[in-house]
């Protein structure tokens, strides 16, 4: 490693810094000035960002598809809903059917609540990888498919335990603006670190070729395996930050569609990209409040004159997203970012920072594929 | 459990069964041919039920021509879709192409729902579908004894074409093959495209005849189906037609008896299904029918 | 890189558009926000509610602020019968659009996710056709000018021990559907009480939303030869079920709750729900007040067809609410909240409206047959 080199990575370490605490200083003053919905939306944004980023590391360092997200969502918002509600919470929601003895007592703190979430979610993720991750792509899809759709069915019929249909409402409002950015920044750290490890390498050269992979040594089952509980891990978590955002939570919230909102900001982001899918769960959040106009009646005006104006059609919105998807997917299948990472020697290259003497030819894609 | 009792229960499963197996067999061609999981094709059999119902109050077409022109535009479409959400990517990573199919069926429901509403929409069941046949204590509607009929003829039609004419042959060379088939001089593009037109045809068909049993329809009407009908083409053995029959009969008599003998779990009905999929899939991946080389029947 | 660029900087711009700098000014209209489910599962149950509130804003387009007569503005957004979509609706409502009050949902769920947005800003919300109790319990700041599920299911039950002198009943129930669940249990309570057997209820078969075969679970209940089936889902599932029903050749009468009552319900079913009995919140061969006789001539004169109760209730709610901004004088939306909580013997379309303590309104039911292919009235229970 050369001097220059060294200065270099010092100079984008603290420009990194200094980037995070600006950010840190905007999420501030934007927790005190936002209006609420403003700040919900940007919240959204973040546990966004935790979920794209679980989802990324299985469906794009690990290469698996995995379509099962919603349901570790589900067991993660549960877990930490039924740890923290007060036992007065539970016993009005719980109207019908009281709940199972063992629970009703239970309080604990909310960052317990939050570990566990991610630790139940996690243990199912291990049971369910064993046997799925020896299918192939297309069975392992339909086949978390189907684990999430059982996990939803059962979460529905387990009145005692879930509520079932009623759901739960009243959890604690203790995901707030710091709480959830902060999950989503150790995230981005824990991802940013992973990707960089051997054990990230390990990750992407079984993307890239799984029979050269194990060639290479790698324990090709292993390694799937504990992306997958990790990945299962950080999904429980954003199920939970979601509840406790929601306050209310019930299983007709976990289905497919969650899921494939997911997969939406993952693929627009980039599959593979850690700064894609920060990025698209920004844009995909924002355009969904945006675009909501597109469910009511469009008018064309110039100045003051209505030129035509059609009816409202509500599920426009939806079908744009969808030929959106279809449109990345088909004309720039890689995303925004495609397997690129964020660096500060883009800037440089853009001329927007001072080049260093010896050039940044070398330079720009650190930790990237 | 009487005896009348557990043949009502039976006679259910096997009208269920058949629904699923007429449209599995379209899931499993596709599948078959191009190793993709089509998962518009549970939108493709809505788009058949809604086009015979519009043909129907729309043009006031007697039921039969309806069906016909559904049939043939739902062809169409499907022979469009493959042209423009599948064949872009055929040389691309498996996981674009399964997005790609994921994005697809979400428009078409999407724009289901924009252009018909997501209201259901009530059918009108052709009389002679509509018949009440009593034997011995079970009762069953003719369409329950029409759909077997249909699926079987559609079997031994298939069986017919993929064996015995050039075509199914040049079908068993690409699904076997893609690339050598090309160099054996067959228009690869052309024998997708059939194939997919088959499969959509099916699906609508299949579309068609679930909307006589179950005459209600709604945008997202094909999703649950769909996925059952997949379900039940792999535990058959995917790629392989009259696995899809036999798969399809069975996924309706587990999911039927199962409730009959164990009424206390109706409510886990629909995860009767998945739990059987990951069984098979564990148990022995290829379907009961499959071999590791896939064969058309 | 100048797409990253751009990216970003439309990112920033949206963002601090948040940062709303608060304009204190005279309002000119009085908004009111109106969150109903226009796309997804729900869509139906929404689009009756909305025409409700849509005729009484048409009818009644102003109101009357102390001694200001100010226009209303409806403010509509579709909560897609989604959870998630439904907190941010009722956030962009009651943040971005400032609404005075709110109207919705369709659906209980989506009402629960709006509960502690606007309690927490202390803007009233009226649901019209909500009849799970948890959407109120606990929360000051909601109303619903429907009764709740528990009366529901007495309802029903009242009816058939007593007039279809029912001894042993199933209930089919939709396990996926709190409203479904709820008004089942209610059900079974009562009809157990009234029957003084604790096995009158010989099984609750469950299905799932979206399902559309029920031949199994039917086939078992055949066997069973209950007195009458009770299966309180929505009509989607309801009319198929009772059509299988019929072919399987199931004789016993069919008893449902409010959600039966749809077009499609007839539409789908024909002549397998002859005969089919439900109990809602308004018949309109029965206008209880004067409210209800215009309210049905206007509605028959815009749409040529007979309303749905939920739309008879969306016009209460538009209705309940502005004549509370009436009595309060004022847009606050505490003292909007204490004028709604005092309302009493309002006479919507519906019937006479006094919210009770727990902010539910004590109506009286409305039970309907299907005859001839419609749905038509049989008698009114008192609570």
């Amino acid at each position: 490693m050369t001097v220059d080199t060294a200065q270099r990575r010092r100079r984008h370490h603290l420009l990194t810094a200094a980037a995070a605490v600006a950010f840190a200083l905007f999420l501030l003053v934007a927790d005190r000035t936002f209006d609420a919905f403003s700040l919900r939306v940007l919240n959204l944004c973040g546990i966004y960002v935790v979920l794209a980023l679980s989802l990324n590391l299985v469906n794009g360092f690990t290469g698996l598809f995995s379509l099962g997200h919603a349901g570790f969502m589900a067991v993660g918002a549960y877990t930490s809903a039924l740890l923290t509600m007060t036992p007065a919470e539970k016993e009005l929601n719980f109207f019908l059917e009281p709940i199972v003895p063992w629970l009703a007592a239970v309080t604990v703190p909310f960052p317990l609540a939050l570990v566990a979430a991610g630790a139940v979610a996690a243990a199912l993720g291990f049971v369910i990888a064993a046997p799925a991750l020896r299918l192939r792509d297309d069975y392992l899809a339909i086949a978390t498919l189907g684990f999430a759709e059982i996990i939803r069915v059962v979460l529905t019929n387990l009145q005692p335990v879930t509520n079932g249909a009623l759901g739960l409402k009243g959890l604690p409002r203790f995901a707030g603006t710091g709480v959830v950015w902060t999950c989503a920044a150790l995230t981005v750290l824990f991802m940013v670190l992973l990707v960089r490890s051997a054990y990230g390498r390990a990750l992407k050269a079984i993307r890239d070729d799984e029979i050269a992979a194990a060639a290479m040594g790698v324990d090709v089952f292993r390694t799937k395996v504990v992306s997958f509980t990790i990945s299962s891990f950080m999904a429980g978590v954003g199920g939970a930050l979601l509840g406790h955002v929601l306050t209310t939570i019930d299983p007709k919230m976990f289905t497919f569609m969650l899921t494939f909102n997911i997969l939406l900001v993952v693929v627009l982001g980039g599959i593979g990209s850690i700064t894609g899918s920060v990025i698209a769960s920004f844009a995909v959040t924002v355009l969904m409040e945006a675009l909501r106009f597109l469910d009511g009646p469009l008018a064309l005006r110039i100045g003051e004159f209505e030129l035509f104006r059609t009816e409202a059609r509500p599920g426009l919105r939806m079908v744009v997203f969808s030929a959106f998807l279809m449109a990345v997917v088909l004309f720039r299948q890689r995303g925004l970012m495609g397997t690129r990472e964020f660096s500060w020697s883009m800037f440089s290259r853009a001329g927007l920072l001072p080049r260093r003497r010896g050039g940044d030819a070398a330079g720009g894609t650190h930790g990237a594929a | 459990m009487t005896l009348p009792l557990f043949l009502q229960h039976l006679a259910n499963a096997l009208s269920l069964g058949s629904l699923y197996a007429l449209i599995a067999i379209g899931y499993t061609m596709v599948y078959g041919i191009l190793r993709l999981i089509n998962f518009a094709h549970g939108d493709v059999f809505m788009l058949g039920a809604y086009l015979a119902f519009y043909g129907a109050a729309i043009f006031l077409l007697p039921w039969w021509a309806t069906l016909l022109l559904a049939l043939l535009v739902t062809a169409a479409f499907g022979v469009g879709l493959e042209r423009v959400a599948y064949r872009p990517l055929r040389d691309s990573p498996r996981i674009s192409v399964m997005i790609s199919a994921i994005g697809a069926s979400f428009l078409i429901e999407n724009v289901g729902i924009v252009l018909f509403g997501g209201r259901p929409k009530g059918v009108t069941v052709p009389e002679v579908m509509n018949v009440k046949i009593e034997l011995g204590g079970v009762s069953v509607m003719s369409v329950s004894v029409v759909i077997p009929l249909i699926t079987f003829a559609v079997l031994a039609a298939l069986v017919f074409v993929v064996q015995k004419t050039r075509t199914g042959m040049a079908m068993r060379a690409v699904s076997t093959d893609l690339d050598a088939a090309r160099l054996q001089a067959i228009d690869v593009n052309r024998i997708i495209s059939f194939t997919f037109g088959a499969g959509s045809l099916l699906a609508a068909l299949g579309g068609i005849m679930w909307s006589y049993k179950y005459p209600q329809l709604n945008p997202l009407m094909g999703t649950m189906p769909g996925l059952k009908c997949f379900i039940a083409a792999v535990i058959g053995g995917i790629g392989s037609i009259s696995g899809a029959v036999l798969g399809g009969f069975l996924l309706g008599a587990i999911e039927l008896l199962t409730i009959a003998f164990l009424p206390t779990l109706t409510g886990y009905r629909d995860a009767f299904a998945f739990v059987l999929l990951i069984v098979v899939l564990l148990v022995k991946p290829s379907g009961l029918l499959g071999g590791t080389q896939v064969e058309k029947v | 890189m100048h797409r990253f660029a751009r990216v970003v900087a439309t990112l920033a711009v949206v963002l601090l558009g948040g940062c709303k700098s608060q304009k204190a000014s005279e309002p000119t209209t009085v908004k009111l926000g109106v969150f109903e489910p226009m796309t997804g599962a729900n869509a139906a149950g929404g689009a009756m509610e909305v025409e409700g509130i849509k005729l009484a804003h048409a009818m009644f387009p102003t109101v009357k602020v102390g001694d200001k007569e100010l226009k209303v503005e409806l403010v509509l957004v579709d909560n897609k019968s989604d959870k998630v979509e439904a907190a941010n609706a009722a956030q962009r409502l009651v943040d971005q659009e400032k609404v005075t009050a709110v109207l919705g949902s369709w659906g209980s769920s989506l009402s629960m996710a709006a509960g502690p947005i606007v309690k927490e800003k202390q803007i009233p919300a009226v649901a019209m056709s909500a009849t799970n109790p948890l959407v109120t319990k606990g929360n000051d700041y909601y109303f619903r000018v429907c009764f709740i599920d528990p009366f529901q299911g007495t309802v029903m039950a009242n009816y058939a021990a007593k007039e279809l002198q029912a001894k042993k009943a199933v209930i089919v129930r939709e396990v996926s559907n709190d409203y479904s669940v709820g008004l089942a249990r209610f059900f079974a309570d009562q009809f157990k009480k009234l029957t003084g057997d604790e096995a009158a209820i010989l099984s609750e078969l469950n299905y799932n939303t979206g399902d559309q075969d029920f031949t199994a679970q039917l086939t078992t209940l055949k066997a069973m030869k209950p007195d009458v089936i009770f299966a309180p889902g929505n009509y989607t599932e309801s009319a198929l079920l009772i059509k299988q029903a019929r072919e399987l050749g199931i004789t016993a009468p069919f008893l449902g709750g409010d959600t039966w009552e749809a077009t499609e319900f007839l539409d789908v079913g024909k002549d397998a729900v002859e005969g089919a009995v439900l109990s809602t919140f308004f018949a309109t061969e029965v206008p209880i007040t004067e409210t209800s006789k215009t309210f049905l001539d206007a509605y028959r004169k815009q749409y040529s067809k007979e309303p749905a109760a939920v739309t008879a209730l969306g016009f209460d709610g538009y209705l309940v609410v502005r004549a509370a901004i009436e009595k309060a004088g004022t847009l606050e939306g505490p003292k909007l909240r204490d004028a709604l909580a005092s309302t009493s013997a309002f006479p919507g379309a519906a019937g006479l409206i006094t919210f009770d303590a727990n902010r539910d309104a004590t109506k009286s039911a409305v039970i309907k047959v299907v005859k001839g292919g419609k749905f038509t009235y049989l008698t009114t229970v008192q609570p």
